[in-house]
């Protein structure tokens, strides 16, 4: 490091001064408590990641891909598959962000575009984010005692006008992917409003004078000028949404069915591997354990590549309105 | 605050007569009795006529309320909640800030240029192309983007890259996409809110040049805080300067005319002070 002094003896009227080797000292400090801190984090995920898959290797050797593509999990015959887990994930997943997603937009779009005054916006802001403090397991009670009996009619009616259609081919006989989608829209509302609303608040003014000063009306500018203009932000906004989709857990559990099959049919059964790993880790074997291990594994890799995936996705938005590298 | 910009006299001064030998082809009457923003009087009694085929400059100390005055010919103050606009603005007869006009038809037909670049965060071709989609226009959009661009003196620098974004060009070349974006339309009235106050010289200069072009097509009007800007480019000027015996301070039009009679032969004591630079 540069710790050359200039051989200045320090004159009656000059304040200037270098830094004292105490001064020095702490910020050679601080700098080696914040690499600590950093590599830690690092080091933590390559543990986890060692930790399971050492403990999935068995299964992997065992069951290879087929693991992946099967589609039974039957602890009795040793045969295990995670498909319909993936499915059903991935499907309530999606269904979730389609649902959460645009009432997050749509909320970002309400709080920031000057639809309420501003303290009427806190306030409502202050409301979404409390959805985000409600507990997991609570959100899958609300589930079964009211949106399962909600939902119920509903799906009769849809199964009974529309069942040649593959989604609502058969109606909601309990615990189903619909009502746990719609509760996990719910969970994920604020996590992606709260970004969203970052987002668009981080348009510069001038953006907007600049929008309106074309003579555009207020919808306009919303949808062709700050929608664009945030929409790496938002981008954001989703991928993390998804993200906790796929790795919730408690909620999905409860609502879900826990049924290994893959249906279109947004009123049958399902399951998510969060929700597999959940209720069959109390009473797994050690060849089970193994199994669920390999699932976890599973799980860590789709939200991995999801997650990569929506950063390249977003940093080509970027690269594409902003012009930024 | 200056001591000197409170005026002599505070009686109300009309707008300079113009000259008598051309008659002015006046597409933007705008006369201003008061502009408060909540209980802040901002602006009084100030009548600029806006002419085709020249360039009106205004002029006058930071706070004088020419942003302002600027701002309200196409009802962009509209945005801010607390303006309030007392006078009037007379477009083809009719005044724009009567009921039945919205100020999005204005700001259609009345273009304007800010202070800062603000193009869009999208391809250079989208945003000139922006105001053509916004009015529905049917015919060849890229024959109008090129038209644009070159009437920005832009085309040369930016044809091979039409795809890349607004936002990737540099400072004076985003003004003068802006400056397109604005110019595509073919608005009458173009509006410029000090658009070289964020330019390096050489940026200015092309922005300058490209405003005595844009004057053989279009009304413009200028706000400059800078006093030689004005001489090189404006036919008109109007000189602002802030009234400060009420306690508050408000801006007003000190006199109009000639930029060559205002630089000149400034008819108050106040103007030949500024244009002087004995205050700023």
């Amino acid at each position: 490091m540069a710790r050359h002094q200039f051989n200045i003896s320090r004159s009656a009227d000059s304040v200037s001064a270098p830094p004292s080797s105490r001064e020095l000292t702490t910020d050679t400090v601080f700098r080696g408590i914040a690499w600590i801190c950093a590599s830690l984090i690092i080091v933590l995920t390559a543990c986890l990641l060692f930790k399971i898959g050492a403990q999935a290797v068995p299964a992997i050797r065992q069951h290879g891909l087929g693991f992946i593509f099967g589609t039974t999990w039957d602890v009795s015959r040793e045969t295990f598959g995670v498909l319909p887990e993936i499915w059903g994930t991935l499907y309530s997943s999606f269904l979730a962000l389609l649902i959460g997603g645009s009432f997050g937009v749509a909320i970002a779009i309400f709080l920031t575009q000057e639809f309420i005054s501003p303290r009427l916006a806190a306030i409502f802001r202050t409301i979404v984010e409390m959805l985000a403090a409600i507990p997991s397991v609570v959100y899958g009670l609300w589930g079964i005692y009211v949106v399962i009996p909600m939902l119920r009619p509903i799906s009769e009616f849809l199964n009974a006008w529309l069942g040649w259609f593959p989604m609502f081919s058969t109606d909601l006989a309990g615990p189903g992917l619909a009502p746990a989608a719609l509760v996990l829209a719910i969970m994920i509302l604020p996590t992606v409003a709260a970004i969203s609303v970052d987002a668009m608040r981080r348009i510069p003014y001038k953006v907007k004078e600049a929008a309106y000063g074309m003579g555009t009306t207020r919808w306009e500018a919303i949808l062709k000028v700050m929608l664009p203009t945030a929409s790496s932000g938002i981008l954001a906004a989703l991928v993390l949404g998804f993200g906790r989709a796929l790795g919730e857990t408690m909620a999905l559990a409860m609502l879900i069915g826990n049924s290994n099959q893959i249906n279109l049919s947004l009123f049958a059964p399902a399951n998510t591997l969060a929700s597999l790993l959940a209720s069959s880790f109390p009473e797994a074997g050690q060849i089970e354990v193994q199994a669920l291990m390999y699932a976890a594994l599973v799980l860590l890799a789709i939200t991995f590549l999801v997650n990569v995936g929506g950063l390249a996705i977003q940093q080509y938005t970027v690269r594409k309105f902003e012009g930024k590298r | 605050m200056n001591a000197t910009m409170t005026p002599n006299r505070v009686t109300i001064q009309e707008a300079a007569p113009v000259k008598k030998t051309a008659i002015d082809d006046v597409v933007l009457d705008c006369k201003v009795r008061k502009i408060h923003y909540g209980d802040f009087l901002a602006v009084r009694d100030s009548n600029v006529p806006i002419a085709r085929k020249q360039i009106t400059g205004f002029i006058g100390p930071s706070g004088c309320g020419k942003s302002t005055v600027l701002r309200s010919l196409n009802r962009m103050n509209d945005l801010i909640d607390v303006f309030r606009f007392d006078g009037q603005v007379t477009y083809h007869g009719k005044d724009i800030y009567a009921r039945d006009v919205d100020p999005v038809v204005v700001r259609r037909y009345i273009g304007m240029v800010f202070q800062q670049p603000n193009p869009f965060s999208m391809s250079i071709f989208d945003n000139v192309a922006f105001g053509l989609k916004l009015n529905r226009f049917k015919g060849d959009t890229h024959e109008k983007v090129e038209k644009a661009l070159r009437g920005a003196a832009l085309w040369d620098e930016v044809k091979g890259k039409l795809k890349n974004s607004g936002l990737s060009l540099s400072g004076g070349q985003q003004q003068r996409l802006c400056i397109a974006r604005a110019i595509a339309t073919e608005p009458e009235v173009l509006l410029m809110d000090e658009p070289c106050s964020a330019l390096d010289p050489i940026a200015t200069r092309q922005v300058e040049e490209l405003m005595l072009e844009l004057k053989e097509n279009f009304a413009v009007a200028l706000v400059t805080h800078n006093m030689q800007q004005a001489t090189r480019v404006a036919d008109k000027t109007a000189f602002f300067g802030v009234d400060m015996s009420a306690g508050g301070r408000t801006g007003y039009l000190v006199e109009m005319g000639d930029t060559d009679q205002i630089f000149n032969h400034p008819r108050e004591q106040l103007t030949r002070q500024y244009v002087a630079g004995e205050f700023s």
